[in-house]
This record gives C-alpha cells, sequence and structure tokens, in this order.
C-alpha cells in the first residue's frame, strides 16, 4: 500500500508507486473497518497451537513469548476466521459496542 | 558497413532481438508472430542465445512473466498478434504502470470475429491507451531497426515505459526482403546493458504493484503521462544516435514528396510504400501530391504533425482499423482532433481500408486522393468512409 499520509505531489511519488520502506502497511492501521465483532480468546481453553495466527488473513495475530497469541485491534476485521478454526474452541466473536 | 542480404522479416526481428542481447524472452505462438518467437527458442536451444525461453501456456502469461522479469531487472521481450495482444490487455496497463521497460513486437492482424488471420491495425489501436510508446514499422529494415531503438528507448531513465513495436502481419512478417543487420559489436556500443532503476532485489526490498488510494492514483497517473509525453524527446534523440551509428535516420513524422504538394497521404506501417507509388504516379501526371506517414504514434508526435502538413489543403487519412459507432477511425479521429486547435487547417478525408487483410494497392490510394479531393472542392461534410465495401 503507498503511504496514505504521504501526499506526494506527482513529480515525487516513487517511480510506478513503488513501495521503497518495506513492510510500511504496518502503519496503515485498518482495524477501524472491522465488523462490529471481535475476538475474544480463553486462555484455559488455548493449546498455543497457533492456528488463529497462521490462518489470519490480515496477520492481526502476534507471537507472545509465553506462547499464547493476541489479536491486535490495529489490522483485526472481524471476520472471525480464527474462531471457527480453533480446534479447542477457545475463541468466541463477542458483539462490539458503538 | 554491413551487407544487405534477403531475410524473411520475421527472422530478422528476432535476430535483432539477439544482438539485443534480451535475458528472458515469454511468447505463446500465434499467427502471423510465430515465426519470430520460433527462431527465437531456436537461437535459444542451440546455445547462440543465453536467454531464458518461457514457453508459457498464454499470452495473458506471456507479459506476466515479462512484467516479472523485468521486475527483477531482466532485459525482457514477448511478441504476439491480433487474439493475443487482446488477451495481454490487462497486463499491458501493469507494465506501463509499473514503469517497467520491456519490448514486444506486435505483429498487426485484424481481430475476430470473423476469424481472420490476416492485417489490419485493429489489434494496436484497441491498445492505443494503455500507457506504451508505440512505433509503426513501414518494410523489414526498420522492422531491425525499431527493435534495436526500443530497448534503449524504454530502458532510457528518462522513459522507463514499454515499446511495441508494430509491423504488418504477413504482409512484412512472412516477406523476405533486403536487410542490413548490424554487427554485435555496433549493437553493443549503440546499446549499453539494462541497468534498472528498480527492481526487486531481496538485499534492498520494495514492493511493486500495491495498492494506491485515490489520494495517490492521479498522481501516479499524471507521472506515467509525463514520461510518455517526454519519451519523445528520448526517441528523438536515439533516432539521431542510431542515424550516426548506423547511417539510417528515422523521424518521428516522415514526409514524402510534400514540397508544394496540396493534398497529402497519411498512412501508418507497410501500405506506406504502396501509397508512395501512388504518389509517384500521380506527381508524373502534374498533381501535387505527397505524403506523410506516422512512425511515432503514441506519444503522438503533435509538433512534426503540424510542420509536416502546414502546407497542405487536404489530408487523406487512411485508418486500418475501426471505432464502431464514432468518428470512424482512431487516426482519422487522433488527426482532426489536433487540427480543431488550428483556424488554418487542411480539408481533412477520413478513410478506412484493407481491414482483414483486404488489399490495398496503388489504385486504392488513387481513388483515396482522388475522392479527397473532389470531397475538399465540395466541402462535403463528412466522418469517414469506408473504402471497397461492396454495398449489392
Amino acid at each position: 500500500m503507498a503511504k496514505v499520509d504521504a501526499l506526494h505531489p506527482w513529480k515525487e511519488v516513487p517511480l510506478g508507486c513503488a513501495i521503497l520502506e518495506p513492510g510500511n502497511a504496518r502503519t496503515f492501521k485498518t482495524g477501524d473497518w472491522r465488523s462490529k465483532i471481535r475476538p475474544v480468546i480463553d486462555r484455559e481453553k488455548c493449546i498455543k497451537c497457533g492456528m488463529c495466527w497462521i490462518f489470519c488473513p490480515d496477520m492481526a495475530y502476534g507471537h507472545r513469548e509465553d506462547g499464547y497469541f493476541d489479536w491486535n485491534p490495529d489490522y483485526c476485521k472481524g471476520c472471525g476466521i480464527c474462531a471457527r478454526e480453533c480446534p479447542k474452541d477457545a475463541i468466541s466473536m463477542i458483539a462490539e459496542e458503538e | 558497413m554491413a551487407q544487405r542480404r534477403g531475410m524473411e522479416v520475421s527472422i530478422a526481428v528476432s535476430e535483432a532481438v539477439k544482438l539485443a542481447n534480451v535475458d528472458v524472452i515469454s511468447a505463446y505462438p500465434i499467427t502471423p508472430q510465430t515465426h519470430i518467437v520460433e527462431h527465437l527458442s531456436e537461437l535459444v536451444a542451440d546455445g547462440e542465445l543465453k536467454a531464458a525461453f518461457i514457453p508459457v501456456e498464454s499470452e495473458h502469461s506471456a507479459l506476466s512473466a515479462a512484467v516479472g522479469a523485468a521486475a527483477v531487472g531482466a532485459r525482457a521481450y514477448t511478441a504476439t498478434s491480433s487474439q493475443g495482444l487482446a488477451l495481454m490487455h490487462e497486463i499491458m496497463f501493469i507494465a506501463s504502470g509499473l514503469r517497467l521497460p520491456m519490448v514486444m513486437t506486435v505483429v498487426n492482424r485484424a481481430l475476430s470475429t470473423p476469424i481472420n488471420i490476416w492485417n489490419d491495425l485493429s489489434d494496436i489501436m484497441a491498445e492505443r491507451d494503455t500507457g506504451w510508446v508505440q512505433l509503426f514499422a513501414i518494410n523489414g529494415q526498420e522492422a531491425v531497426d525499431l527493435t534495436l531503438q526500443a530497448f534503449k528507448i524504454a530502458e532510457d531513465s528518462r522513459v522507463l515505459l514499454p515499446v511495441v513495436v508494430n509491423l504488418d502481419g504477413f504482409i512484412l512478417s512472412h516477406v523476405i526482403e533486403p536487410v542490413e543487420m548490424p554487427d554485435q559489436e555496433q549493437v553493443d556500443r549503440f546499446l549499453p546493458v539494462f541497468n534498472p532503476a528498480l527492481r526487486l532485489d531481496p538485499d534492498h526490498p520494495v514492493s511493486l504493484g500495491a495498492f494506491g488510494s485515490p489520494d495517490v492514483y492521479m498522481e501516479v497517473k499524471k507521472q506515467l503521462e509525463e514520461a510518455l509525453i517526454g519519451s519523445q524527446k528520448v526517441i528523438t534523440e536515439v533516432w539521431k544516435d542510431f542515424g550516426i551509428l548506423f547511417g539510417r535516420s528515422y523521424k518521428p513524422v516522415e514526409s514524402y514528396r510534400t514540397k508544394g504538394a496540396e493534398t497529402l497521404l497519411l498512412t501508418m506501417g507497410s501500405i506506406t510504400e504502396t501509397a508512395m507509388m501512388a504518389v509517384d504516379a500521380l506527381r508524373e501526371k502534374g498533381q501535387k501530391v505527397g505524403l506523410i506517414h506516422l512512425r511515432l504514434w503514441r506519444p503522438f508526435p503533435f509538433k512534426e504533425f503540424f510542420q509536416a502538413i502546414r502546407e497542405a489543403k487536404v489530408l487523406a487519412v487512411v485508418d486500418r482499423a475501426l471505432t464502431p459507432g464514432g468518428m470512424g477511425g482512431p487516426v482519422g479521429l487522433e488527426i482532426k482532433s489536433a487540427l480543431f486547435e488550428k483556424t488554418d487547417r487542411p480539408y481533412v478525408a477520413a478513410f478506412i481500408a484493407g481491414l482483414g487483410g483486404r488489399d490495398l494497392t496503388q489504385e486504392i490510394f488513387t481513388e483515396m486522393v482522388e475522392k479527397a479531393n473532389r470531397y475538399a472542392r465540395k466541402k462535403k461534410e463528412m466522418r469517414y468512409e469506408m473504402i471497397g465495401v461492396r454495398e449489392k
């Protein structure tokens, strides 16, 4: 994604709209597009298998040092794939308040 | 000086691609482009050309693979015709949008339906707005020279755009013509090693082809448009350099017997030489007739065009493609639009002829000149006229 906060004049747009700074999609927070639901993780049921992290299409899950996985509201769209794929039903989707 | 020898134009073009020392050729065979890529695959298989030849499964993939190759910094080449070019359509925008230099030969052929393998310009004219530099050869020698020049134009740091070299299907591609092939040493002097401005490299990561939001899209398109317009300066320089090294000079708009001419034929591609014969015959009869032909179609050479037609009273524009439901043909449309800003402009008679390989003879050019003169005298209001269509 070309940086949205960099409103270049046309002469200064990188050649062919190339992205010269690797991984700058991280700075473009898309979590506010989320459907009004979000995952809640039950650590009692979680076996640290990482299926949520593997299946998340928006890479919203991060690996913690203690082996658990956290979701990041800056990128999560509320699709519920993590909840569906979790083999231990440790993730449930709950409605977010307005 | 190199020797002139008889060569099939397709073979000559593939030899030129070899001289350009390409790294990657990705191609799918289609009539009448086939001989070019067949010969290139032989050159690679025989070890005469050290390049990767990728026999892809479609033209969509052919151009996609060329885009990928150019994106990692390879000198990429492909060739196609007609339906194959139509299948490449969406990737054409991507090649130019990513500002990736590459060269494609389009061996011009009509589009279906009805299925027709013969020559006209409807394939390339449908790709007019894809952001590629578009050149037209009128004979075998030009096809060779433009191919070599195309790499230099595309790769110039002020251009960085893909280039199409057009040559007419069968009429040029399958004909044996006298061609002077430059030698490798000369070509190496003319065409430096490709030094990409931007490429995919794990040590210096960049992303190509990502999303561009409404905040950035128009600026990116403006940059492409300015690069294409600006490419004309480079094209002219490349032609000048080529002239010095090889002794053959090229211009965006070429004039033939235009001195004192009141009526000018305007052509593109191989029909030009037949039209020149018609001009010669009419000149012998004392008629003030000349010809201009467009070698450069995109970017359109406005200044040179106005200069070339400044003394003309009547312009007979020959299109070999139709824009159905519109002004008739893309070239006529372009010329009329260009002249709209001029108060003192020639009468324009726009003709469409030679579709789907219909023969264009010297007599037909004479007929178009006569009609153009007659319509101009009557100040006839016309959008266009199709030549040689049976009414009954």
